[in-house]
């Protein structure tokens, strides 16, 4: 319980979710890290060290990508690293964060994470089509949303859930994206459940308006030794655990309608913040929704919902803002954009806002005072996980 | 704190800014071509597709027959012991039906993917291709596929075939 | 005080020019294997696994996917680097002394013979608006960076010729290596024109291979094996990116990446305190300005040193006496750790016929080649 050298966030920055920025990817780390650095009261020069994640090279359109925006994160001159685990990477960013911390070495460490996708031709959707295995499955025409629609409809048959449950998710958070200052426009907004069900069909039984969208954007954090939080703030955020796993990649060998990886990211998180029912000692939960249903299959990967009990909390309103356990209060990723690993930086900031009390219209109404944020990655794969608390 | 930031950066831009040159552009296609080892495992399976057949390896130690094969157990990190030729038919873990392609482009009449449990191998374990023979509307596919289906493998004329995973050229509902 | 970090285990297959027989993860399962059993571990006991890689090198995306189950680790806590294999030791390194972690695992390895186009996939790492409109060959970087380092340094191209032919003999005592030869300097230099003055032979030619090496906490690595190897420093560090930018002579990085390890390392002097060292040789001119940057070298004194017989297999400070990347073949991500398994296997006395003598502690320099400036030092040491 605990660990040795204790790591505190003390600042986060965001820029705007955009499907196609003006900004380089680079402008958008430099944009993102001077805000988290502003809001922490420090400098460059106060910085040992950067964690810089980023999702696939192929979006920006540089190879070694993390080289190139290395400048633009601050990692001019100083020991820089760029860590990389598809869609989980903006959850993992902390953890690689909180290693460089905790492992005593350094005092303060600048997190950056960045997703440019906009520049890829025709469209980004198509750089995703590498992902897969190139002699099983890249011959077959598959596309990304295809694997997702094959571990929805897992899910939903071996659960006896409905595509309407499932829009509610949607419905919940493009509201709570209503609230949220980077929101991507046209991404929030009111919607019934017959009209997200009834949006166009993409790969059934996923239909647009459960699909997060694509963009552009960067966010970045400051994590500190608890020397270092003890003098420059009176509310540290602690961070309480972190855990990752990552499952095989032979997929189609795998149930897909449990995300195993993710309980296993999240026992790792649980056991070194000393949580033994995550039920109740977690007030506050940003959980990765690239997809609709994605909040409740990570949910119950997460023990924070039963197997096949998620969408009943759904149901009861359990996730609203103002419920007992508030869910993506942010927006999340179909409320607010999905910028690969920004996304995971923005649910690591809202809850780091949601404990301090500045989430401003998004504050849940109960009282917080630990929080969690996971993303996931790769081929249905990989989860990451990270505990925040005060 | 987000309470007290009140400028967000970011300068969102439209299509038609780069598509009428408003915003300078520079264009660039990477030449990415790859000829990958398939190595023992893959090269093997291959290999046996264009005769024909599913070949899946076997371990020991857990008793697992998987396919796509593994000449390593990827569980008890160990070799695999032996070869096994497995059916060509299989049933339906989970599908879905794709109205757009690689490109996001849509498309009229859809795909339907599907994760096949390959009889012959442990259960749950199968392999990602196509079905048809299912219809063509959402409605008749959704009434004619259920997980659990019984389907077949529907191949190349052997002369046809080339030793790829599109030796097969799709799965098709199997009867009795 | 900070408990240790050492290597106890390290698995590496032989360096080709081509592997056509094995796919990349039977490959990486040869190395598991090996550095599982040097260790005397099984991967159940590992608790986290760091792996190197960059996408555009496998022709995949988020080929961290694929990395788990060739090294053991599916359904653990893995992570990939998109660094090189040095840096890919700093995270493991960084991890093991948070003291959550007991014994850590880091891979590597290399298929660029399935790269079809290489030098496309390394003028993609250019920048897209600056640079690469320029439509040249990617290694008109080195051979800027060349002319320039000579010209500061007062190195000639014969100096950099001489580093080509020690290391690609050394590399004749290497039964991993895949280009060891006996070649003079004439050869080198009467080599084709790639971007001049930098010719063929200059350039590390590549190689498939893969290398896995097991880490842990000093306590852990006591029990596991008699002779544990220590790190007793490591350092990375980024230089800029732009090429507008850069001082072209000097590889800032590793003189950032060397002050961060020798501080750690409690080294004022390394060519004092350095017995051998494994440099980064992937052009022939860079072996030179890295030993001045790592501080092997007085700054323009490395190729009179050389010269000297100073670098030789038996001279003063052996560097690259592996071979280098000139002799094992360039394996990108993955040099630097061959580079960590020959100093681990050196500083063991398990080297054979090229083994140091009194080998006590070795510096070992990775960079993460074109067009970055960008890399590591770590300084190991057998006590």
């Amino acid at each position: 319980m605990g660990y040795k050298n204790r790591v505190a966030v003390i600042g986060a920055g965001l820029t705007k979710f955009m499907r196609r920025a003006q900004e380089t990817g680079k402008e958008l780390c430099f944009e993102a890290a001077r805000l988290a650095l502003d809001s922490a009261g420090l400098e460059m020069k106060d910085i040992d060290c950067v964690a810089m994640a980023t999702a696939p090279d192929a979006f920006d359109g540089v190879h070694m990508k993390g080289e190139y925006l290395a400048d633009g994160a601050g990692g001019f001159r100083k020991p820089y690293m760029r860590s990389y685990v598809g869609g989980g990477s903006g959850v993992f960013a902390i953890n690689h964060g909180w290693y460089h911390v905790a492992s005593g070495h350094f005092d303060a460490c600048l997190v950056v994470a960045e997703e440019k996708m906009s520049p890829v031709m025709p469209h980004p959707q198509a750089a995703f089509n590498a992902i897969y295995d190139q002699i099983m499955e890249r011959p077959l025409g598959v596309n990304l949303l295809w694997i997702f629609a094959l571990e929805m409809n897992r899910y939903m048959q071996v659960h006896g859930i409905s595509q309407e449950t499932i829009a509610l998710v949607s419905v919940k958070n493009k509201k709570n994206g209503l609230d949220h200052p980077c929101a991507q426009a046209g991404i929030p907004g009111n919607y019934t459940v017959k009209e997200v069900v009834d949006s166009e069909i993409m790969v059934w039984p996923v239909t647009r308006l459960m699909v997060s969208p694509v963009s552009d954007a960067a966010g970045a954090l400051v994590l500190v030794s608890e020397r270092l939080a003890r003098r420059l703030t009176d509310k540290p955020v602690w961070i309480e655990g972190v855990g990752w796993h990552l499952d095989t990649s032979y997929w189609t060998n795998r149930d897909l309608y449990y995300p195993k990886y993710v309980e296993y990211a999240a026992r790792m998180a649980y056991r070194m913040a000393g949580i033994t029912d995550p039920k109740t000692e977690i007030h506050v939960a940003e959980i990765y929704d690239p997809f609709a249903y994605k909040e409740l299959h990570h949910m119950e990967g997460l023990l924070l919902a039963d197997k096949g009990e998620a969408p009943k909390l759904l149901e009861k309103g359990v996730t609203q803002r103002d419920g007992a356990l508030p869910v993506c209060p942010s927006g999340g990723l179909m409320g607010v954009g999905n910028p690969i690993a920004a996304s995971g930086v923005m649910k690591l900031a809202e809850i780091y806002w949601q404990l301090r009390g500045e989430a401003g219209a998004r504050q849940v109404s109960r009282p917080v005072r630990r929080g969690l944020a996971q993303a996931w990655g790769d081929l249905m794969q990989v989860g990451t996980v990270a505990i925040l608390g005060v | 704190m987000s309470v007290n930031i009140k400028e967000w950066p970011g300068v969102p831009l439209k299509d038609r800014d780069i598509q009428s040159g408003k915003a300078l552009t520079t264009r660039w296609q990477v030449k990415a071509d790859y000829a990958w080892d398939t190595g023992m495992a893959m090269g093997t399976f291959l290999t046996g597709l264009k005769e024909g057949k599913i070949l899946a390896r076997q371990c020991d130690k857990c008793g697992r027959t998987v396919v796509p094969p593994r000449m390593f157990c990827e569980w008890c990190f160990r070799p695999t012991d032996r070869w096994v030729e497995v059916k060509d038919t299989g049933r339906v873990n989970t599908f879905s039906v794709s109205y757009v392609l690689w490109d996001a482009t849509r498309v009229e009449k859809p795909t339907v993917p599907v994760v096949v449990e390959i009889d012959g191998c442990s259960p749950g374990v199968g392999f990602m291709h196509i079905l048809a023979d299912v219809g063509t509307t959402l409605e008749a596919i959704l009434a004619k596929v259920k997980v659990g289906m019984a389907v077949k493998a529907v191949w190349k004329p052997a002369a046809e075939r080339t030793g790829a995973i599109t030796d097969i050229i799709h799965f098709v509902p199997r009867e009795g | 005080m900070q408990e240790r970090v050492a290597i106890v285990g390290i698995g590496s297959t032989a360096f080709r020019s081509i592997s056509p027989d094995v796919s990349f993860r039977e490959m990486t399962y040869e190395a598991a294997v090996k550095a599982y059993a040097d260790a005397g571990v099984e991967p159940k006991d590992v608790d986290t696994f760091v792996c190197v890689s960059e996408d555009y090198m496998e022709g995949t995306a988020i080929f961290d996917e694929y990395v788990p189950d060739q090294i053991g680790a599916a359904l653990r806590p893995v992570h990939t680097i998109a660094g090189d294999g040095l840096t890919g030791i700093a995270a493991a390194f960084l991890q093991l002394q948070t003291g959550e972690f007991d014994i850590a695992v880091v891979e590597g390895h290399s298929k660029a013979s399935n790269v079809r186009h290489l030098s496309h996939i390394e003028a993609f790492a250019l920048d897209p608006v600056m640079t690469r409109p320029l439509a040249l060959n990617p290694r008109f970087v080195a051979g800027l960076e060349m002319r320039r380092y000579l010209q500061e340094s007062g190195a000639s191209e014969e100096d950099a010729a001489a580093v080509v032919v020690k290391n690609r003999e050394n590399a004749l005592k290497n039964p991993l290596a895949a280009y060891p030869g006996r070649f003079c300097a004439h050869h080198v230099m009467s080599s084709p024109a790639v971007a001049e003055p930098l010719k063929k032979m200059d350039v590390a030619a590549p190689a498939d291979g893969a290398i896995v090496v097991v880490l842990a906490r000093e306590c852990v690595a006591r029990r596991l094996v008699e002779q544990p190897v220590y790190i007793q420093g490591i350092g990375w560090a980024q230089d800029t990116p732009d090429l507008d930018m850069r001082d072209w002579s000097r590889a800032t990085y590793a003189q950032l990446a060397t002050a961060m390890a020798c501080r750690m390392a409690k080294i004022k002097d390394p060519s004092r305190e350095v017995d051998f060292a494994e440099i980064d040789d992937a052009f022939s001119y860079k072996e030179l300005q890295h030993l001045e940057a790592v501080m092997l070298a007085a700054p323009g004194q490395a190729a009179a040193m050389l010269r000297d017989g100073y670098f030789d297999a038996d001279g003063e400070i052996p560097v690259n006496v592996s071979g280098g990347s000139l002799g094992n073949g360039f394996l990108y991500d993955a040099a630097a750790l061959r580079a960590t398994a020959e100093a681990v296997t050196q500083l063991r006395g398990l080297a054979g016929g090229r083994q140091v003598k009194g080998a006590e502690t070795c510096l070992v320099q990775s960079w993460r080649g074109i067009p970055t400036a960008a890399g590591a030092v770590a300084i190991l040491s057998n006590h």
